[in-house]
């Protein structure tokens, strides 16, 4: 199978708005799963509420689509009952990291076996561009006018210190990477954490001068930096840009997994 | 001052001339509207107050109650899904006599996933302790909020209380709305006193255990606040229309009820379609009225008997289900006429914003008069 081969024709076209993301990563995550030959009966696709979590509803495949942050609660449910179904699930920065990061750290100590993709694109898209917890410092939304005040969490060293068993970030710039990162991650038993960050035009670009979906895969290519550069520098005491989307492989690991298959 | 604004920046206009302290909201469609301006006017500095953005609905309810019980005058809006995430907390609130007041952008329940309008979501709310308002229209929303706030925090009440107001319908709909300047909401809603908060020099608990000695005194205490609020939402609404003109005295709405055969009961927005459709039907001679349940919670249940009492059939229009029961509006109403010979039935319409129009009423005063009721209206047997 290749990529197109999961998608639901008859759903098309996505609701995304023009210049999404996501849609990007929807594909590089069903390259990944066919690269690996799952099988449709083998798979199943959750995913909470927001942007990225319409992606299950566009895969010819089992799909739950769950309440707002609480999709890793019911993908943990679904291994528990049937450890043989393969888990990938969709989700966003709000949905992981704010209402459902609960579940996002337990998931990650339980090192439930299930990949994670999280588009992260710095705002609640789906609800018209209020500030998440992945919001910059500074950065304008409709319920941070004046530039978000407070701190942002790192999805990636979350992911790290909570115990995940795999952690990736790239950018949907990245395709190639991304759709390694997406790979390695199916192919590693336990928690696999996959943070892509993902252009939003629409919710984020425009308020942040960023306002074609271009300017915002092209601060991504110019913005990113390998983890082993960053931590060369860092390591060199040489100063880093705080607005570096560091990308890499940051973890791949082997502690005891929840769930894996019998 | 006259304007023609959005529903949901109408209420947040409400909100800033009612001076809140703080206010803490999680984005949900279609509240967003209502919280976006909220947050731009705090930036700006026209509304005095913290903006709190939280994480999720639990926690902008849970830092609502912190911010009440240490004596602000406090704010929320949500709906749907993030009402139920607030399940636990929306007891938690009332149980300790916060009036916290929380605009309702009423919309249908998951599964399936729906954004659209109906008012399962307030009305799953309905034993939680919150006085339960419904706006017909957004000056009526706009409105409620200001009487809201003066019935809770009154100190014979001290309860929370939802103002519903119909999802996209309303909210995201441009009216005319008369906009109070803040001299003349000063004058009516004086600023919040609390009957009791956190305080280092007067420590106090809240939300301690009450063994079953104590627990069902607090219960009743609550209803009867409830009930005493009958009198001081009367109070409150008379009030308001003495100043303002626009009389909100009754708990109910009657519109054409006078000689009434047939009365329509309904709530929130669809009474405007309903009014519309009553006025057709007298054209061709019918006598038909509307009996708008303007709070649900405390229920009018004295209101509702004497406004239907001369009435021979009642069709009640619910845009709520309680499953494996009836309407939760029908199932009220029923008891308020419990021992009449009035024949009253219950239509479930409009869930998940299925459309409901001056015809669909006309085709439900039909049924009523026919004798067939208590059913869901306008499905599409097709594909059941």
């Amino acid at each position: 199978m290749n990529f197109m081969d999961w998608y639901r024709a008859d759903r098309l076209p996505t609701i995304f708005c023009v210049g999404c993301g996501n849609g990007t990563v929807i594909n590089c995550a069903l390259t990944a799963v066919s690269e690996v030959g799952w099988k449709r009966e083998e798979v199943v696709f959750v995913s909470g509420i927001g942007c990225s979590s319409r992606a299950p509803g566009y895969i010819d495949a089992d799909s739950l689509h769950t309440t707002h942050g609480r999709a890793l609660a019911f993908a943990t449910g679904i291994k528990l009952a049937n450890p043989d179904l393969q888990l990938v699930v969709f989700t966003g920065d709000g949905d992981l990291a704010a209402i459902g990061g609960n579940h996002f750290i337990h998931a990650c100590r339980r090192n439930v076996d299930m990949t994670v993709i999280c588009m992260n694109n710095q705002i609640y898209g789906m609800t018209g561009g209020q500030g998440s917890p992945t919001t910059p410092r500074g950065a304008l939304s409709t319920t941070t006018p004046y530039g978000a005040e407070e701190g942002t969490f790192d999805l990636t060293a979350l992911s790290i210190a909570a115990g995940a068993n795999f952690a990736a970030r790239w950018t949907s710039y990245h395709v190639k990477e991304l759709t390694n990162a997406i790979r390695a991650g199916l192919e590693t038993p336990g928690f696999s954490f996959i943070e892509a960050a993902v252009q939003c035009p629409t919710g984020y670009g425009r308020r942040n001068r960023l306002r074609e979906p271009e300017d915002m895969i092209e601060f991504f290519r110019t913005h990113s930096m390998l983890r082993q550069k960053y931590d060369r520098l860092l390591a060199e005491g040489k100063l880093v840009p705080p607005d570096t989307i560091v990308v890499g492989e940051f973890v791949r690991r082997d502690r005891p997994v929840l769930g894996g298959k019998k | 001052m006259r304007q023609i604004i959005e529903g949901s920046h109408a209420v947040a206009e409400a909100v800033r001339l009612s001076r809140p302290q703080v206010i803490a909201a999680y984005p949900i469609t279609p509240q967003t509207h209502i919280v976006e301006r909220l947050a731009e006017m705090v930036a700006d500095g026209e509304l005095n107050g913290e903006y709190i953005t939280v994480e999720s609905e639990f926690s902008a309810l849970s830092a609502c109650l912190g911010a009440s019980a240490a004596g602000s005058r406090v704010y929320s809006a949500t709906t749907s899904q993030g009402l139920a995430l607030m399940f636990e907390v929306c007891f938690n609130v009332a149980g300790m006599r916060l009036p916290i007041l929380m605009t309702i952008a009423n919309r249908s329940l998951s599964a399936p996933l729906s954004i659209w309008n109906d008012q399962q979501d307030s009305i799953s709310l309905r034993d939680s302790g919150w006085l339960q308002f419904y706006a017909e229209d957004n000056q009526e929303a706009m409105d409620l909020h200001f009487i809201a706030y003066r019935v809770m925090e009154d100190h014979r009440i001290l309860l929370p209380a939802f103002v519903c107001f119909d999802g996209f319908i309303l909210t995201h709909t441009y009216e005319p709305v008369d906009v109070p300047t803040q001299d003349e909401i000063d004058t009516y809603l004086p600023a919040f006193t609390p009957y009791q908060k956190l305080d280092a020099q007067n420590p106090l608990s809240f939300g301690m255990y009450a063994t079953p000695e104590y627990y069902m005194e607090f219960r009743y205490m609550i209803d009867q606040a409830m009930q005493r609020s009958k009198d001081v939402i009367g109070k409150a609404g008379r009030e308001f229309g003495e100043q303002f003109g626009r009389d909100y005295s009754s708990l109910v709405e009657e519109y054409r009820m006078e000689d009434a055969e047939t009365a329509v009961v309904a709530m929130g927005s669809v009474c405007g379609t309903i009014k519309d459709s009553i006025d057709e039907m007298r054209k061709k001679g019918k006598r038909v009225g509307l009996l708008k349940i303007r709070t649900y919670r405390p229920f009018p249940i004295e209101e509702v008997k004497k406004s239907l009492q001369s009435a021979s059939t009642v069709a009640v229009m619910d845009k709520n289900i309680s499953l494996g029961s009836r309407g939760a509006v029908g199932l009220e109403v029923k008891d308020a006429l419990f021992g009449s010979d009035i024949s009253i039935y219950d239509y479930i319409v409009g869930l998940g914003g299925r459309d409901i129009r001056k015809k669909d009423v006309a085709a439900i005063v039909d049924l009523a008069e026919k004798g067939e009721g208590n059913l869901f209206y306008g499905l599409h047997e097709e594909v059941l």
